[in-house]
């Protein structure tokens, strides 16, 4: 949740273009970061400072986690995630360090990414701990394998798709892509908007009427290109996952934990593209484009879980429970039989 | 032997309104009761433009190129906004930007041009100016504050010094011209660029005006 909240802050720092609010690292204005006075939390310097100090906080439970899996479990994978874990959070905080003393937004993609990536592993090592998934060991599987393994095939591509979203987002903020299209469900008028010198002038010429005070500079054709592949590919997520849910459907009973699972994924999609739409129709809001960012995550969180619970039922023990028939259905380990 | 170029720089048609800054409780102090607004489109008597920045494009001899002026220009905060909100600036010359507000400000040129370096330097309130040297013409290099993110100000960065920004009221002068067959440039980060082509005679030239449309 820890972790969340540090994505959530982290959009929050992107939305309000407070990075550089802070303009050394690891000091701040030349303080220990964690001996910087309250009194000078003020404007940007409030998000930047606090997204360091949760930062450090997340990294110092990583170290925990860490230690206390390398103590307490058996499963020798599982410590080195832990570790990798840490390795992931160190890595993360340099980056986000080197994203402000080198001025490269580029690693702002890379800090934002990282983030994301970092997220997925808390929210598995999370999984990996619960008691439902450490006794799933004991339960026998009656399962078609057949159609566990197509829904984890559709899983795991819709699931890389909303990751690669998610750095294409990452790069559109960090590039300043989000508005570079202002218009939906057309852009500038069109399905695909030219990019010819005279068309971005154009372009220019329509945005200087829009009075934004974050005076934005003029969009160039990477901006609008970005822009563009990132709409289309929310387009192709939003298919892939209602795919996904109607795969689920089909092979599960009602109540059923993955068909919860993939329906709430398919919610989170839904509302993702509304808020997507919203922060173009709205000039990208900072509330609007954070909540962007987080059902974002969110979103890969979902498709992540998915993932590792149908991999967890291929490979429990597929022996057939007497009397057990699955009738076109299929038994996930650790989880209820369905039929 | 050189003269002055003069003129005025007019807007047609009317620009959208302007529209309030979001300033945080600190700044809105500083204010009292006014409430500042963006700058996009400022205007005085006679619908004058401000903050146009005018240069010689081309047409000047390396020959006719003197050293940077030790003299700075200078860039001041106060009341949490850039003051001036353009300025203009030779290559090699510094920029000093200050900070008369009694809160803490970060100074944050974000060139786009090669050459010219990125920097982020934090300025403690009514603490000691910061300065910057660019290395090549950049028009307009933006300036901007992280803390305060409706913080900026814009400086057309050239080769020589034959360059102005237009008063409150459209009026501009670039002194000590070179005799000559120049092109002369105005540029506007809204209305954009214009270019006349003009001869500066030795006893100068009366006027050279503009006209500068609210993009349809």
């Amino acid at each position: 949740m820890l972790t969340l909240c540090l994505i959530a802050l982290g959009g929050l720092v992107t939305s309000r273009e407070a990075g550089m609010a802070v303009p050394d690292w690891p000091r701040t204005y030349g303080h220990n970061m964690f001996l910087f006075p309250i009194s000078l939390w003020k404007g940007n310097i409030f998000y930047e400072h606090t997204h360091r100090l949760l930062a450090s906080l997340v990294g110092l439970l990583t170290v925990v986690l860490a230690v206390w899996v390398w103590r307490k479990d058996a499963r020798a994978w599982l410590r080195w995630l832990a570790v990798a874990a840490v390795l992931m959070v160190i890595t993360q905080g340099i980056f986000g360090g080197l994203r402000v003393t080198e001025k490269n937004p580029d690693l702002g993609i890379v800090h934002a990414t990282l983030g994301q990536l970092f997220f997925l592993t808390m929210g598995s090592i999370a999984l990996f701990l619960r008691r439902g998934w450490l006794a799933a060991d004991a339960v026998q599987s009656a399962a078609d394998t057949h159609w566990q393994l197509r829904l984890r095939r559709v899983y795991i591509v819709a699931t890389v798709f909303v990751l690669l979203q998610l750095m294409l987002g990452a790069t559109m903020r960090h590039q300043h892509a989000g508005i570079a299209v202002p218009d939906f469900p057309l852009a500038y008028g069109q399905l695909w908007p030219a990019t010819d010198s005279a068309s971005i002038a154009n372009y220019n010429q329509i945005r200087d009427r829009i009075v934004d005070w974050r005076d934005p500079a003029p969009v160039t054709a990477f901006q609008i290109n970005i822009h563009m592949i990132h709409r289309l590919m929310a387009g192709v997520i939003l298919t892939a996952i209602a795919f996904a849910f109607w795969q689920t459907r089909k092979h599960t009973a009602g109540g059923h934990r993955l068909r919860t699972i993939a329906g709430t994924w398919l919610a989170l999609i839904c509302v993702q593209a509304v808020l997507g739409v919203f922060t173009v129709l709205k000039n990208k809001p900072v509330d609007i484009a954070t909540l962007h960012v987080v059902v974002g995550a969110l979103s890969l969180g979902c498709g992540t879980l998915l993932c590792l619970t149908t991999s967890r039922a291929l490979h429990s023990t597929p022996t057939r429970a007497v009397g057990e028939e699955t009738r076109g259905g299929f038994t996930i380990a650790g989880l209820p039989a369905i039929s | 032997m050189a003269a002055d170029i003069s003129g005025v720089i007019t807007l047609k048609g009317t620009p959208p309104p302007e529209q309030f800054l979001p300033l945080d409780p600190l700044c809105v102090k500083l204010h009292g009761d006014k409430k500042p607004a963006t700058r996009f489109w400022n205007t005085g008597k006679g619908n004058g433009l401000a903050d146009v920045f005018v240069h010689i494009k081309s047409g000047l001899k390396p020959s006719d190129i003197p050293a940077p002026s030790k003299q700075p220009v200078v860039l001041d905060q106060s009341k949490c906004e850039y003051l001036p909100y353009v300025v203009g600036l030779q290559t090699g010359q510094t920029l000093e930007v200050r900070n008369s507000d009694p809160v803490l400000h970060n100074v944050h040129p974000t060139p786009v041009v090669d050459g010219n370096k990125e920097q982020n330097l934090a300025q403690l309130p009514m603490g000691p100016a910061v300065k910057f040297v660019f290395e090549k013409p950049e028009i307009l290099l933006r300036i901007k504050c992280d803390i305060h993110p409706w913080m900026f100000a814009y400086v057309g960065v050239v080769e020589h010094p034959f360059f102005a920004v237009t008063d409150k009221n459209g009026a501009f002068t670039v002194k000590n011209v070179p005799p000559g067959e120049y092109v002369l440039e105005i540029f506007h980060r809204k209305g954009g660029k214009q270019e006349k082509k003009i001869s500066v005679g030795a006893d100068g030239i009366k006027a050279v005006d503009f006209k500068v449309e609210v993009p349809k």
